[in-house]
Order: structure tokens, then sequence, then C-alpha cells
């Protein structure tokens, strides 16, 4: 029988950092632990994070894995409506955007679910 | 010189220009402390060559770091004192003038004269040197008012100058890690092509390029990732370098901050595509096999980084004058007022017409999430927020029909939805940017002491 599962928001398994070079962001996902960067591993890949941030038309999203620091680099061209030069938005950089992808829902072991730091429930 | 034997510190006090001004002293303290070091400053962003090569045309002693005075001489006299090297790009459009001021800053205290040496040969200005550019971006180049064109420079030319004996080496464009990488050069003697232990103090500067993003600033996110007593004293970041370059990274004694495994696997990849690819003027730097190891007290050893062959050409960015950069913002709250907002920017958009592309954005419903095209803002469906403010954006070459957004917002005042209070308006001329990249022996880097001491 399989065990049973949830879905959780990415930043509960992994912290993130944008950084900009012209019309392309990186996103460092750098995982808590080892259980965590197994599931960032299996599940953020290109194609899921190229669909998460479908509509800002990434050219191409590229995953460098670093298992050294348990961390993934994703490189997300052509996101920045033409960079910091050109952009009309107001974080013109991306900056915002490492917290986008830290809302990515991901499937965990309901087991290691009640092992991950979680937000205190808003109070009523 | 110190002796090889002994780490090599590197203290960097700026991460931009712009950053706060007060991070050099606790640096400054913590490096005398241990037997002295090099302070570094990194001012210098992309387009922050630009706007100093604007400011020099206006004023030819103008063109350098305008926070110089504040970051420079409150800690002028410890560095001389206590045998601590200031390297910085802080000359940006302008070292030989940064050069002078800083003379002058040390006269005003009656310390005695530094030697200083200045970097040059990042400016390509000259004929070829444009005719080159032009072969490499293509006939496009005709068509812009180039502002500025600068090579990125390596650290030989800081080492040089160190070893030469200066006490401050001022430069303008130079890759950031550089500035890093120039004392570690000059302290080990390491050859050109060391790519390893190059790659290993590229990374080292890397950590320190952006201040305190090593030490708990742009990382804390409360409840997630605290940094323990607050941000108002982070301390900025020092690096151990050893003679294999392999280094430490911690921060300066007596600041709050933090430095642990998170703070510096986010600042290792900050900026990075490829990690086995990270590329300057000095080497192609390998973080792929990185790992790090926290030793406690607030210091972080990086293990595993390496390097290969440094990349044939050097990058070159060219900086043009673009369009004028309309915003205009007006807030709404309570009943219906994302409605209110949202139907305040479909009125700006219908009497603007096609006359200029609009960006939209409802700031407290969603903003900088979004995309230019408002793709993101289209699909979703208009939500109860109760406090939204209306940005209106756009662009055009023409700073009449630019102009036409700020007018446009502000005549919300009478003529738009219920409420509209707190009309804000700014226009600024844009400068824009290509990159390219030249052969090294287009680049007629160089440096001299312009000051003997």
């Amino acid at each position: 029988m399989a065990a049973e599962t949830v879905e959780v928001p990415l930043y509960r398994l992994a912290h993130s950092r944008s950084g900009d070079k012209g019309d392309t962001s990186n996103l460092s996902l750098v995982a808590w632990n080892a259980e965590c960067y197994a599931v960032l591993v299996q599940q953020v890949t290109e194609a899921r994070v190229a669909e998460w941030f479908g509509y800002r038309q990434p050219r191409r999203v590229t995953r460098y894995l670093l298992p050294g620091l348990e961390a993934m680099n994703l490189v997300l061209e052509g996101v920045l409506d033409g960079g910091v030069n050109d952009a009309l938005n107001l974080d013109a950089h991306g900056k915002s955007l490492s917290f986008h992808l830290l809302d990515l829902p991901v499937t965990v072991p309901a087991a290691l679910a009640g092992t991950l730091p979680d937000l205190p429930p808003l109070p009523d | 010189m110190s002796s090889s034997s002994t780490p090599c510190l590197v203290g960097c006090a700026t991460g931009f220009s712009g950053d706060r001004t007060d991070g050099a002293a606790p640096v400054v303290r913590s490096l005398a402390a241990r037997g002295g070091g090099t302070l570094i400053f990194e001012t210098l962003a992309e387009r922050t060559l630009a706007l100093a090569q604007l400011a020099r045309n206006q004023d030819p002693q103008a063109g350098y770091e305008p926070l110089l005075d504040d970051l420079v001489g409150p800690v002028l006299g410890d560095c001389l004192r206590h045998d601590i090297r200031i390297v910085s790009n802080f000359g940006a459009a302008n070292p030989p003038a940064a050069a002078r001021r800083i003379a002058t800053l040390a006269a005003e205290r009656g310390l005695p004269a530094p030697r200083i040496a200045t970097l040059h040969g990042d400016e390509l200005n000259t004929p070829e040197q444009r005719a080159l550019l032009r072969e490499r971006l293509g006939p496009v180049l005709d068509t812009l008012e180039v502002v500025s064109a600068n090579a990125y420079l390596g650290a030989q030319e800081i080492a040089q100058a160190l070893a030469a004996g200066a006490q401050i080496v001022v430069a303008g464009r130079v890759a950031d890690p550089s500035l890093t990488v120039g004392p570690a050069l000059a302290h080990f003697g390491w050859q050109a092509d060391d790519w390893a232990r190059l790659g290993r103090a590229t990374m080292a500067g890397h950590l320190l390029e952006c201040g305190t993003q090593v030490t708990g600033g742009y990382f804390c996110v409360p409840g997630l990732k605290d940094v323990p007593g607050g941000l108002h004293d982070t301390g900025f970041p020092i690096a151990e370098i050893g003679e294999d370059g392999s280094f430490v990274v911690g921060k300066a004694d007596g600041t709050g901050g933090l430095v642990d495994a998170r703070t510096v696997k986010e600042q290792l990849l900050y900026e990075v595509h490829d990690p086995a690819r990270y590329l300057t003027p000095d080497v192609t730097a390998d973080l792929s096999q990185a790992r790090v190891q926290e030793l406690g007290g607030d210091r972080v050893a990086v293990h595993g980084v390496t390097g290969h062959a440094r990349p044939v050409e050097l990058k070159v960015n060219v900086c043009y004058r673009g369009g004028w950069l309309a915003e205009a913002e007006i807030s709404y709250a309570g009943v219906q007022a994302e409605a209110r907002a949202r139907l305040a920017g479909e009125t700006v958009a219908r009497r603007i017409g096609t006359a200029l592309k609009l960006r939209i954005d409802l700031i407290g419903a969603l903003s900088i999430l979004g995309d230019d095209d408002g793709a993101l803002l289209g699909r979703r469906a208009p939500g109860q927020a109760r406090d939204v403010r209306l940005r209106v954006a756009a662009e055009h070459a023409d700073r009449a029909v630019a102009e036409r957004v700020l007018r446009e917002v502000t005549a919300l005042y009478c003529c738009g939805p219920a409420g509209g209070g707190g009309v804000r308006t700014s226009l600024r001329p844009r400068l824009n940017m290509m990159s390219c990249t030249v052969p090294r022996d287009a680049v007629a880097a160089g440096w001299t002491m312009t000051h003997e001491g």
C-alpha cells in the first residue's frame, strides 16, 4: 500500500534567492536537508518550473544540480520583460520571483511533512 | 607585503552604490585586531558607471562614487595606521579624480600622504575600439546615443599596484570578484594561470561583493529564516583566504547579522548561471562541487571549489540613452477599492489608446509578480482588496508622449472613480545597455601610482 502523501508549498522544504543578469533570472533553491533535496530533484523539474512561470513566457528554463550544497540553480531566460533597463515592472530585477517559486506545491510523504518547518496558523 | 604563510584577509564594506556607509569601521577594527588586511568597497552596478559618466560630462572633477567621502573619510586614518589596504571600483568613470579626493581627505585629517594607484584602460573610447564595438554589436550601434563603453578588467592590475606598494587602489570597471582576487594574488604571489586557486579566491570575492547579502541581508523571512537580533546593525563580511585559495567567510566582530550554511549557499549561487562556469576576466570558476561547513561563531568554510582557464575575451557593457520612463500612482481604500482601482486603470488605458503601451499594477492586489503585458492580472478574477494603489507605467522616446501618463493619472482626482487619493508622478530618462566581448589586446589595461605618498 502506498504511503500517505500530502501537498505542501515549496517553502516548507527549501529556501530561495533571486539574482538577475539582463533578461535572465536565476533562482537558487536550497533544501533544508537531504530528504527535502531528494523531493526537489524529483519534482522541481525544468518543465514544472517553466509551467509555473508560464505567464512570464520563459524562453528556456535550465536546472543545475549542486548535490554538495543540497541545492539547485534554476536559470529562467526571458522572464524579466527585457531586464532592469527595459522592464516597466517596479521590481525590474525580479527580486520577488524566488517567492513565487516557493509557492509551488509539491507532494511529500505525510511522515516527512510532519517534520518540516511551517508558519504558525493565523489568529482568528 | 605580508608573509604568504598567513591568511589573506579581505573585508567588504559596501555591496553597491547606495549601500549603508557605516559598515567599514567595524570591518577595519576587526582587520586591525587580526594584523591587517584589505578593505574593499563594491560600488559599481551595471548602470552606475553610465550615471557616473554623465556626471563627469557635466563636471570634469566628478564621475566617481558620490559617497566617497562618507565611505573612506571615517576609516582612512585607521587603515593607514594598521596596514589595511583599500581596493575599490569607486573610481567609476573618473578614478584619477577619486584618487585626488582621497589624497585631499588624508591631508585634511593631517594624515601622512598615502600611496594611491589608479587603474585605467577599462573605458573603450578610441576610434579603433568604437569600430570594434560596432563590429561586435552591429550597425544598431550607429543609431544609439552611447553614454559609456567599458570592459571588465581583472585582478592583475590591482595585484601589480599592491605589490608595488600602493596603500589604496582606485579602479573603474573591474569584475567585482577581482577586487578580492587582486589582494590574494599580491599576498600569495600565485601564478596567473593557477586556475584552481584563482577559482577559489574568485568565489571568496563573489561571496564578499554584495556586502551583507552573505551575513544576513537579503535573507530574512520571519518565521522561516530569522536573523536573531534584527537587521539594523548587520555586520559586513570578512573572508580569510588561505595559500591554496580555500577560504572561510565570517563577519566583522561585535556586529549583528548571521553567517551560516544557509546564508552562504544562497549567496554562492547569487547571479550564477552554470555553476561549473562562472566567468570572470581572471578565471572560469567552478562551484559545481562546492560544499560548506559551519565552523561556529558566524564562520563558514567553503570547500570543493576549483577553476578552469580564463575566458579568451573580455566582457564589455555599452550604455546608451533610452526613452522616458513615466510612472504615476493613485490609491483607493474601503468598499470596492480593487474594483475602483481596476476601473481607474481601464479609464487611463482607454484615453491613451495606442499612443503608449501601458503597464498596469494594482499594488495591494497584484503588482510585482505580474508581467508587463498584464497576462497574470488579466487571468486573475477581480478580488476584494480594500487598500489598493493603482500604478500606471510606460516608456516612450518622446518626453511629451510619456508625460501623458502623468497627466491622465493626475486627472483621475476629479474624473476618475470615487475616492481616489495620493497621486504621485515621476518622469525620468532611462539608460539602456548592451553587452559583447572583445579581444584582450583591444583593451589597454594598466595602472599608475598617481600619488607616491
